[in-house]
């Protein structure tokens, strides 16, 4: 694979992942934690493109004619969701594994997904159409230069559209439960899926932004419940959290 | 065999195989929530419209009666509804127990009045005739404008990875995420998917009468279980009740035999002391008693609802609550999980069902289990009250309460369709 100059690729990252793959799709095997994850970031996304498009839940494929990006789309856990929902998905990812993962997931569910193993400053430099709502989930803390990426990500954002940041904050908190506990305790995710020391606060992600003309809105938190099994919004944005940044001013407010 | 030019395939959301109550529900439900499902039925809807089809009457939890509401039914089924304002459960010894003013130490008395979460002026509940909640909801299945497929015979079931395919006999093929059991106590699909039944026969045949009382019944539903057997006195519409009683299997027989001068001393000789006089209408009915719980809810693509999932006892005229209750809760499920893009028939959506009905059916095994103890002993009490099945366990003590709000519904976290809310 092409390294660009300024990849934001972290290639031990990519290795990591791709070891994990095959296991995308399984409710049950390694993935199972992001299975049950998915429930409260999928209603999160789609509330926050219905208030701004203007468009009703209750209607199928609400999001007919708007274009998604989703940049480490893994194997395809949101694309697929998000196609259903009637959006035109471009589903991208470093790992050419996953992108295989994904293809063949999609094409068994009848769904037509543009799935591109690329990158974003790859996508941004081949001068692609900007996009309708751009989905940034759990990524920006594998990559080796988020600054940058995250700016990429707000370049491939249409003029009205926005973006959702997901990942994990640094703090304690995130490094007992996220790191130690999900991964060496409970063993949801293989030790080593995350390296604590790359998560952001809101502020960093702030701090990226300062000079970009965004309007960011956040950070909302999100918590699991151990009894039901369920995650749920909430106001902890002490280890998960969500930040909306949207291109026109209008739409969102500062923090 | 001629090859037919171009094999039709159809797709939807969901494959409803059964057309009966539980699946004509679910069908409306789903529809309601913006689904498309497909109904499909070895026989024609209306042969459950005749007479003689199903002379069964179900008492209809006042929160399940909120769905049906909520469907739109309430208009056509309103007319045919006997409110139940009183369930009186007598455990006694002597024929006459209940109808005393002193109540035998087993009775229990649950009054409308008491249950909380009832919104004023709602009754414990509805006794209505099958045959009417047919109708009803064939009536609803074609205004809504949903596919049936009935009458069809299935060739073949497919529960694969990417979803559920049914190939028919004319050689039609149907295809969506997701496929509903709604195929009864004796689930074909069930079979298919591999999935166990425990339970046992009980050796005995439920008979079913209707009959005209003299007496006003004012909504008081009976339920008996006395040395000579269990029974039921169901308070329907036009001071008719239902009654229902377990017999040997011979006896039943005899009684389906009988002509309809000796079936009426035989239910003036049992039931007198208890209705006053009662005049036999025509249609008698017959069923075999037997529990059968499946082991899971739900395999691969496939969920499974009403008899197919838990067939119990009859005396009580509960079965069909337990299917309107998985009902509500999987539409729920399936109606949130389509908003958010989700697979239908992913093992992710379909544990959230089975864990929300998970409830009741820890409560329905615990029962069981009650019952294999009440099987263990020479008691004659409780060996003539076992034949009551799961009655009986509810009669016993501390489940009073229990009993009381889970006979209204309104056990657990309840999903939308039964606090009467839209999907």
């Amino acid at each position: 694979m092409d390294i660009a100059p300024h990849s934001s690729i972290d290639p031990a990252e990519v290795e990591r992942f791709s070891a994990m793959a095959a296991e995308w799709w399984d409710p049950t095997g390694k993935f199972k934690p992001l299975h049950l994850f998915n429930p409260v970031r999928l209603g999160f996304i789609r509330d926050e493109a219905a208030r701004r498009f203007g468009r009703d839940i209750a209607k199928r494929r609400p999001f007919e004619g708007l274009r998604l990006l989703d940049i480490g789309c893994g194997g395809g856990l949101l694309c697929e969701p998000m196609a259903r929902l009637g959006f035109e998905v471009t589903g991208v990812d470093a790992s050419e594994r996953n992108i295989g993962v994904a293809r063949l997931h999609a094409e068994a569910q009848g769904l037509a997904i543009d799935y591109r193993a690329d990158t974003a400053e790859a996508l941004l430099a081949s001068g692609e159409a900007p996009f309708d709502v751009v989905l940034n989930m759990e990524v920006i803390e594998h990559v080796a230069d988020p600054g940058r990426f995250i700016r990429d990500c707000v370049s491939l954002t249409a003029p009205a559209g926005f973006m959702i940041v997901a990942t994990l904050n640094r703090t304690p908190k995130a490094l007992a439960l996220a790191v130690v506990g999900a991964e060496y305790i409970l063993r949801w995710l293989p030790p080593g899926t995350h390296d604590w020391k790359k998560f952001l606060k809101p502020s960093e992600i702030l701090e990226f932004l300062k000079d970009e003309q965004v309007s960011v809105s956040g950070p909302f938190g999100v918590s699991y419940d151990v009894l039901t099994g369920r995650w749920s919004p909430s106001s902890d944005i002490d280890v998960n959290y969500m930040m909306t940044i949207d291109k026109s001013a209008a739409a969102g407010e500062h923090v | 065999m001629a090859i037919a030019p171009a094999p039709q395939t159809l797709t939807a959301d969901v494959l409803i195989v059964g057309a009966g109550m539980a699946g004509a529900t679910l069908a409306l439900a789903l529809q309601s929530g913006g689904l498309t499902p497909i109904l499909i039925d070895r026989a024609p809807l209306s042969d459950q419209w005749a007479e003689t089809f199903d002379g069964r009457a179900s008492a209809i939890a006042f929160s399940a009666f909120r769905q049906w509401r909520t469907l739109g039914l309430a208009p056509d089924l309103e007319p045919h509804a006997q409110r139940i304002e009183q369930i009186i459960v007598t455990d006694g010894r002597a024929p006459g127990a209940a109808s005393s003013t002193r109540p035998s130490p087993f009775a229990l008395r649950f009054d409308s009045a008491e249950i909380a979460d009832r919104v004023e002026g709602e009754p414990l509940g509805y006794l209505l005739e099958n045959r009417r909640i047919r109708v009803a909801l064939a009536k609803a299945i074609k205004a809504a404008g949903i596919a049936v497929l009935a009458p069809a015979a299935i060739r073949s079931l497919d529960l694969a990875d990417g979803g559920a395919t049914i190939v028919l006999e004319d050689g039609k093929t149907l295809e969506a995420p997701l496929a509903i059991a709604a195929d009864g106590r004796k689930s074909w699909m069930r079979r298919q998917a591999g999935i166990g039944v425990v339970g046992w026969p009980y050796s005995q045949t439920g008979v079913v009468a209707t009959v005209q009382l003299e007496r006003p019944h004012n909504g008081v539903a009976h339920e008996h279980f006395l040395p000579s057997g269990p029974f039921a006195i169901l308070p329907l519409t036009e001071n008719r009740a239902s009654l229902v009683w377990a017999e040997s299997d011979k006896a039943a027989k005899a009684l389906m035999a009988a002509s309809p001068q000796a079936f009426q001393a035989y239910l003036d000789r049992r039931f007198g002391d208890f209705v006053g006089a009662a005049t036999a209408l025509p249609g008698r009915f017959v069923y075999p008693l037997a529990l059968d719980l499946a082991e899971r809810m739900t395999a691969p693509r496939l969920a499974l609802i009403g008899d197919a999932a838990h067939a119990v006892h009859p005396i009580a005229g509960q079965g069909l609550n337990l299917g309107l209750k998985d009902i509500a809760a999987l539409a729920e499920v399936l109606v949130d999980a389509v908003r958010l893009g989700e697979d239908l028939g992913s093992p992710i959506v379909l544990e959230r069902y089975a864990q929300w009905r998970r409830f009741d059916n820890v409560m329905l095994a615990a029962a069981t289990d009650g019952f294999t103890r009440l099987f263990s002993t020479d008691n004659p009490l409780v060996r003539a009250a076992r034949g009551a099945g799961m009655g009986v366990v509810n009669a016993i003590g501390p489940a009073r309460r229990f009993f009381m709000q889970e006979a209204g519904g309104a056990v657990g976290d309840l999903p939308r369709l039964l606090r009467g809310e839209a999907l």
